[in-house]
Parts: structure tokens; sequence; C-alpha cells
């Protein structure tokens, strides 16, 4: 079991317009990212819990040429309106950070590895 | 006058995206190693939604006159001493008329100060409501996902609503004569796509070029700042290359930043049609810093549809910032926020009488140290921690209300009764002084739509000038 920033070399999230969220979840070597790909924790479901949105509201692709899984969710308030908390999106990635990734073991990002 | 661009069978164009948003800067030597390549023109983008709806509801644009002049100085000689185009999408943040006059104010500032006389075009992009109302009622518009809801008042109440120009109007200014293409909202990568269409490059490279180029450096492994890009199209393909020596681009960060601000990477909407980069080939070139791109598609669309933009008034907002530091206090914070909302409600209620309507002001407070960044969206409940920070927010029609209603709720907040303490207490730290911070007007994005044209150009007028 690993978490998910210790496979990941980036996480993060930003508005894709202002209506619509986007997650991204980078990674720098093919086995890591089809391990998770492939882990069934990162799913619709796993957006939908986390970000209250109806499951068929959840986009999710997986992007091998950047070797990517990308997440995106409407909006529960647009950019910047009255309610709004993070107007560029920033932050809304942080429950995801910790998230745990069954049967693939931390290994070094390929920066550390040099 | 520009110098014509052509694309010989098998030659490739080069262009240059000298940063990612006009005004936030680039080195001086990136800009002349990109010159040194012989670009055939230079675009850069200048606007986004992405600081919210207050750009498009004031006319105001976000980064300061300074830093886009600082810009300009460089781009300006440079696209005159080399005979080439400059094209600027998005003017002054969100492309509104008001915004794209100011950048052209900015520029002419330049010219004048520069002795520099180029024919400027300027593209406008904001609509009419009562245009707008017409295509309405013909069925013309229609939602995007999450879209909120549209109506004939919602094009009335809109301060400003813009529509995102495709690649025509740039095409169109630049034969014209233009030298300088000063485009009020437009995408991004139409900047780009425009001159590498008009001079008969692919439609696939030319997109998904223009789309990786328009945040300048940014598909590089690791951009330390903003920094610009060398893009090189052909019939085969095209190929990104950071003009800073230090930065390199690999198979993926190329590919990765298909990713970035978008829902989906594989497919990519634009005015005339759809980028489709799923069957994309990243190769490293042999420099071992550039990447080659092939096998990008563009599928053209049934319908040309520009997408509309608006901001319409949300109110004017007072806010007072108050940290909580004593631990019996942060034990029962959400009780005590509760009960203190009620009691300003209730004080706000006496003080404004009748002056403001039911329901058209409101009283409420964030909680940073449990879901300041989340709001509602935040799963981890609990507040731990040995302080916190409450932000009050009081929003009425005008900001004389608003800031009448933080006057009154801070003494409230500070001597606000702590359960497990006698007497008169002292509840918040106040971190300024007035304790009150005028906001001004809060905006609210009220469109997220596509409006189908017959004609490209037809709502982007262009006006020639000859600084």
């Amino acid at each position: 079991m690993a978490r998910l920033h210790e496979l990941a070399r980036l996480v993060r999230s930003k508005n894709a317009g202002p209506f619509q969220l986007t997650f991204d979840l980078l990674f720098d070597d093919r086995a890591t990212y089809e391990a998770v790909r492939d882990a069934g924790v990162v799913t619709p479901a796993l957006f939908a819990r986390l970000y209250g949105v109806p499951e068929e509201q959840v986009a999710l692709i997986a992007y091998d040429p950047a070797l990517a899984i990308k997440a995106t969710i409407p909006r529960p308030v647009a950019s910047g309106d009255l309610a709004d908390t993070d107007v560029f999106g920033a932050q809304l990635y942080g429950p995801l950070v910790e998230l745990e990734v069954p049967g693939v073991e931390p290994r070094p990002r390929a920066a550390e590895r040099g | 006058m520009a110098r014509a661009i052509a694309a010989e069978a098998g030659a490739e164009i080069p262009f240059l995206a000298p940063t990612g948003m006009l005004g936030t800067g680039f080195p001086e030597a990136s800009l002349r190693a990109g010159l040194e390549r012989g670009p055939a023109f230079m675009g850069v983008d200048s606007g986004s939604t992405d600081q919210g709806p207050q750009a498009l509801g004031t006319g105001q644009p976000l980064l300061s006159r300074q830093a886009v002049r600082r810009d300009l100085s460089l781009l300006l000689p440079a696209a005159i001493e080399h005979g080439i185009p400059l094209l600027v999408g998005s003017a002054g943040t969100s492309g509104c008329d008001d915004s794209l006059d100011w950048l052209a104010g900015v520029l002419r500032e330049v010219a004048a100060e520069q002795g520099l006389h180029p024919r400027v075009a300027l593209i406008r992009a904001e609509q009419r409501a009562e245009r707008l109302i017409e295509e309405l009622r013909a069925g013309r518009i229609h939602p995007l996902g999450n879209a909120p809801p549209l109506d004939e008042a919602t094009l009335r109440r809109a301060r400003r609503v813009v529509a995102m120009m495709g690649p025509e109007p740039f095409a169109a200014a630049l034969d014209a004569g233009a030298q300088v293409v000063l485009a009020g909202r437009s995408t991004d990568a139409a900047i780009f796509a425009a001159p590498l269409l008009r001079a008969g490059a692919p439609a696939g490279p030319s997109w998904h070029a223009g789309k990786i180029l328009e945040c300048g450096a940014a598909a590089v492994t690791a951009r330390t700042a903003p920094d610009g890009m060398l893009g090189r199209v052909s019939e085969a393909g095209f190929t990104v290359e950071p003009l800073n020596p230090a930065m390199r681009c690999t198979p993926l960060s190329v590919a990765a930043h298909a990713l970035y601000e978008t829902a989906d990477p594989t497919r990519l909407v634009e005015p005339p049609g759809t980028l489709v980069t799923q069957a994309c080939r990243y190769e490293q070139a042999e420099d071992g810093r550039s990447v080659h791109v092939t096998g990008s598609a563009f599928e053209p669309a049934a319908r040309y549809t520009v997408k509309l933009e608006g901001a319409e008034l949300a109110g004017y907002q007072t806010i007072v910032p108050a940290a909580v530091r004593d631990p019996l206090l942060l034990a029962q914070l959400d009780e005590w926020v509760e009960t203190l909302l009620a009691k300003i409600r209730e004080r706000a209620q006496a003080i404004l009488g009748d002056a403001l309507a039911p329901g058209s002001w409101s009283v409420g407070a964030r909680v940073y140290g449990r879901d300041g960044a989340m709001g509602a969206l935040e799963p981890e409940r609990r507040l731990e921690g040995h302080e916190a920070l409450l932000l009050f927010e009081f929003t009425a029609p005008d900001q004389e209300h608003a800031t009448a209603i933080a006057k009154t709720a801070g003494l409230l907040a500070m001597h606000h009764p702590i359960a497990g303490w006698e007497g008169f207490v002292n509840a918040v730290a106040f971190p300024y002084a007035p304790y009150e911070i005028e906001r001004g007007a809060v905006w609210r994005f009220s469109l997220n739509h596509v409006w189908e044209l017959d004609d490209p150009l037809a709502p982007f007028p262009i006006e020639l000038v000859e600084l």
C-alpha cells in the first residue's frame, strides 16, 4: 500500500473554465502510472464521494501519453461567486493527497532516482 | 509592413511565444534567442478567467500597466525590426472593449516613446445584450456543462458579455496589413493557429502547437519563471523548443501540458472544430530539449460556435478578518459563530430599518483552520490547532450599507460571550485597524454558453489604426 503523494510526481487542481474543476494526477514512470490507473481506487465514485457530486457528472480520463489521470467535475459554486472559497480552484486537491492505493509500494520518483 | 508568411511544401514555419501572458515577463535573452531563429510571427495571450469574474465585471485588467508596458516595450520594437506580426489575444484579462482600449493605450505610449509607427488592428469582442437576446430567441445560444440558467433578463443584467473569437478575425487583420493585432476575448490557441492556418499549415499541428505555446514555456519540465518557447510547424507535425537554454521539454512534459486547465486532454473544442490528440506521438529531438509531435488531428465542427462569457453584479462586500486564540473559544467555535451571526443579523436589521429589501443583504463567516480553503466540500470537519481565522463577510446592494453592517458586527464579535468565562470578554484579534475592509463590487460569471455563428467575423469588428 502507498499513499498517492508517494506515487505521483504531482497532484493538482485548477479551474477548467469558471464552472468546472479539474484534477490532474501526474506520474513520471509508466509502471507506477499503470499500477495506480488499474488499482481501482481512482474512480468516478472516489470523486463523487470526496466532492459531493453525482458519479455520472465525474469525467475521468486516463491519458497514457502524459502518464496522467484526469478527473473533471462541475464546480459547486462558480469561480469568484459569493460562496466560492478558491477562485483558481487551486487547493481543492487536498483530500486526494493521502489517498491509499493498495497493491503498490512507494517508490522513489525520477527526480530522486537521478 | 509585415513580411508575408509562406508555407512551402515541406518547409517549417517557425514562430515565437515570448511568454505565457503579456505582462508576466520574460528574459530579454530568451526573446533575442527566439528572434535569431527567424520566426514568422509572435503571439501572446493577455487574458484569462482564472482570476474570477471581476475583470469582466469592472472592465479593469488584473495585471499592472507597468508590467504590460515593460513586455510591450520589448515586443513592439522586435516585431518592427524583424518585420513580423505581433498578435495579442484576450486583451487586458477579460478581452472586453474597455480593457482592449486600455491595452491599445499602453501600446500607443510605447510606440510614441520609441518613435515607432506600426499599423495596428483592434478587434472587439464585446457583445450588446439586445443582439444576444435576438440570438437567444432564435435558438442559437446553447448551454455548456454546468451552465447557469439563461433567459433574457440574465443577458440584460450582465454588465458585460464577450464572445471568444476564433482565428478568422486575426487572419482578417493580417490580411489588412496589420503589424500588431490587439484582439478582445479570443481562444488562446487561435492567436497562434490564425497565422499558421493563413500560411497554409495543416490544421491539426497548427491548433495543437498553438494550444501548447499559448502558455509560453509552461510545457517545459521545470518552469522556474515565465519564459518563451519556439514552435515550428510543418506538414509532418510540429516541434516545440524552450528559448531559455536552462529549460528543456520532454515528451512527457509536452504531453502533460495538454491536461492543463481543460476537461479533456484528447479533445479540445475550438470555434471551427475540435483538436484531437488521441493518436499523438511525442518524441524527444536529438538536441535533448525539443519535442517533436505528430498525429495531431482537427475535426471540423458541423456548426461554428463561439463561447460567451458574462459577468453580473453580485453586490458590494465588506469583510472583517478576526483571529481566535482562546482554547475555550476554539472548543465552542461553531456555536459561538452561529449565535454571533444571529445577533449581527438582528442588530443589522435594526440599523437598516427598511433601507434594504429583505434578502438583498447577507451576513456570513468562514472559518480558516477548519474549512476555509474548501468550504462545504471539506471532508475533514474537525477544528484542530491552537488558532483559527474567522473571516466575516457582509454583502449588500451598496458599499455603504455593507460597511455599516461590518462596523456594527466587529464590536459585537469582540464582546460576544464565551461559555466558561464570566464578565466582559474580548474574544477576537483584529489584525487591522479599522477592522473592516471594503472589497468594492463583487461579481459573478453569469454565462457559460456557446453561440452559433454563420460568419466567424461578424461579431468581431476590426478597426485599423496607424500609430
